[in-house]
């Protein structure tokens, strides 16, 4: 005889259980730190910060840890947590002319001002498995610089720039709309558009990139400059009447420069595609900028190819990993209510069905 | 962080979304959108809910959660928990006793009073969405109150099986105005729908919110010759022996043997004591 099952909070409880110990692994074998992971596991803290629109890396860190890894889980802890702190105002725009620099690099000249300076990079690293790594993770002595990188480095795209070859950002003053303050309405502002790129998730945002490469939406980039460095945010207290330096921030940052043949209201130049990612997140941000150009088709009067990219709804709605996590796994929730209904639809119908061929064949 | 605010979000947070729901019951059936927040628990999990039920919840409140219809399912304990923690409300399963009542796929059995509101759990709010996939032309549709291409769909439905292939989420018309998803409810649930209590729908992903205040006229689309059903299993509960609650099935060993059970725990157990008391 059936019973009805009771206990599920008992079995919540259980599982929670159960999930710590798992998360904790083997007690022979040492704890990891929030400290280890940040210090040790920074690509992964970044990602986790970008995605999950708060810099704070201890605190990503510890989403890390407490989701054994999981990325996207500890992007949603970072994101619930963020959902109860106060918004204070809005900064400055963060002038990344002056951003410290520890990596800078341009695809389309050979030397620049500022110079190419490669930094901490995977780029020419051979991908071989480093068996010594796994017994000690010593390093070899580092040399340093003689001497210390301009502390302005003018952006590529002003050099083109000078020449009216490229095509001219419009300077809004106006605050832009937060994202998760209000709710999403299309069409969207392009400000809002890169609100959306820079947290969405960067496996999502590098398919979307890479299928303009293979000719959905082709837009032809070329990286103009990527940057990596640490930025001051700047704040205006309206009491002083002057801003100040809050803080300090690592971003990346990638304008691609686009071929452009021209439209019916636009002259042949070139356009620019814009990413800006917290943290080292190198891919995402280049992923971003040739996303954020093809969405820019209709303000510079190209056509809609009916490219996924292209189509600003569907890039935004999507994006967003929390979102799109959260609908999927939802799946996994009890729906016998729904399902119970759709068993006696699917058993009337066939009982329809089986009647009308039964009197069909009587007929004959 | 131990302290949370009453209910977990901030006042402001709670304001904006007071006034979604406002604007919700000013204009019936009508879409609000409204900026969801993240919460502690994954979207497509009743974080609409959740949000509406945090803006309504008083400390002099006592809430019930169902999911399914049952209070013991576990997605409606970790919600009840969850304001429990928060919120330090009353809970209770007894659907009379609860003075808001969150739930995520059914209308419970029992008839709701004016002193009651309920709050669903809404996936995807837009009811055309399956026919069109875009939100400035599904705004647009309601908007021009152009709703031809749902009454293609329900035809083509009859023409190609003979009846309306819709049992849950089946839509509605409100006050004959705006066509409303009513929720994945059972289509048996749609008559309850003109109800005494409030109803208030959260959608947190898609970040809508929707109400119908009471006494609203609630019909369920259909045509005259093909007129709405409103079914459930033609069976009577196997613990209550009720003939008129919605049911679920359940197999019970492996041969194909299976029982019809009340999906409302509250309901079923309360027709059980009944009995058990004539006896």
């Amino acid at each position: 005889m059936y019973v009805a099952v009771k206990g599920g909070e008992k079995a919540i409880d259980n599982a929670h259980a159960w999930l710590s110990e798992e998360r904790r692994g083997d007690l022979a074998i040492e704890e990891l730190s929030s400290d280890q992971i940040k210090e040790q596991l920074s690509l992964a803290v970044n990602r986790v910060m970008a995605e999950g629109s708060l810099y704070d890396p201890d605190l990503a860190a510890l989403a890390i840890k407490q989701s054994r890894g999981d990325l996207i889980e500890a992007i949603f802890l970072l994101r619930a947590y963020r959902t109860t702190l106060p918004r204070f105002g809005c900064s400055n725009a963060v002038d990344t002319d002056r951003m410290t620099c520890i990596r800078r690099i341009s695809a389309t000249f050979k030397d620049a001002p500022g110079g190419q300076v490669l930094g901490p990079t995977f780029d020419y690293t051979h991908r071989l498995l480093d068996f010594k790594l796994a017994a000690d993770g010593e390093i070899t002595d580092v040399p340093m610089a003689t001497e210390p990188l301009s502390s302005e480095i003018p952006h590529i795209t002003s050099f083109l720039n000078t020449e009216g070859l490229i095509q001219q950002e419009p300077n809004t003053q106006s605050e832009p709309q937060d994202l998760t303050r209000e709710p999403l309405e299309l069409p969207a502002s392009r400000a809002l558009r890169l609100q959306s790129l820079t947290r969405g998730d960067e496996g999502f945002i590098l398919g979307m990139a890479y299928s303009t490469q293979r000719g959905y939406a082709r837009n032809h980039a070329f990286v103009g400059e990527l940057r990596i460095g640490k930025v001051s945010v700047e704040l205006d207290i309206p009491e002083l009447g002057f801003s100040i330096d809050i803080g300090e921030i690592e971003v990346t940052e990638c304008e691609t420069v686009n071929q452009f043949a021209g439209s019916k209201t636009e002259p042949p130049q070139f356009t620019r595609g814009y990413g800006l990612v917290f943290g080292q997140s190198e891919r995402k941000s280049i992923a971003m900028a040739l996303v954020d150009r093809a969405l820019r088709w209709r303000e510079l009067g190209e056509d809609n190819l009916g490219a996924p990219a292209q189509d600003e709804e569907f890039v935004l709605y999507h994006s967003d990993n929390i979102q799109a996590t959260g609908f999927l796994e939802h799946i996994k929730l009890p729906h016998y209510v729904d399902f119970q209904s759709e068993l006696e639809l699917i058993r009337k119908l066939r009982r329809e069905a089986e009647g009308f061929t039964q009197s069909k064949e009587a007929a004959e | 962080m131990n302290e949370y605010n009453f209910a977990y979000l901030d006042e402001q947070t709670k304001r904006m979304i007071r006034r979604a729901i406002l604007k919700g019951l000013a204009i019936p059936g009508y879409q609000v959108p409204f900026a969801s927040r993240e919460m502690p628990m994954p979207y497509g999990w009743g974080t609409g809910g959740v949000q509406v039920s945090a803006a309504t919840l008083t400390p002099k409140d006592t809430l019930k959660v169902i999911d399914q219809g049952a209070d013991d399912t576990t997605n409606a304990i970790s919600i009840r928990k969850f304001f429990q923690k928060t919120a330090n409300v009353e809970v209770t399963e007894v659907t009379k006793d609860a003075t808001v009542i969150q739930t995520r796929h059914r209308i419970p059995e029992t008839d709701l009073s004016d002193e009651q509101i309920l709050v669903y759990q809404v996936p995807i709010p837009e009811p055309l969405r399956f026919l069109e996939p875009s939100e400035p032309e599904t705004r647009k549709m309601h908007a021009l109150e152009e709703y031809g291409l749902m009454h293609v769909k329900l035809y083509e439905d009859i023409s190609k099986h003979g009846a309306i292939a819709t049992s849950y989420a089946y839509p509605v018309k409100v006050e004959g105005r705006y066509v409303m998803d009513p929720s994945p409810i059972p289509k048996f649930d749609n008559p309850k729908m003109e109800m005494s209590a409030i109803q208030l729908f959260g959608a947190g992903r898609e970040q809508r919110i929707y109400a119908l205040p009471p006494y609203t006229k609630v019909v369920s689309l259909d045509f005259e010759d093909y007129p709405f059903e409103a079914s459930k299993a033609e069976h009577s509960c196997e613990l209550c022996g009720s003939h008129d609650s919605y049911l679920d099935e359940v197999i019970v060993d492996d041969t194909g043997g299976r029982i019809f059970v009340c999906s409302d725990t509250d309901y079923c157990s309360s027709q059980q004591q009944i009995i058990k008391e004539a006896v």
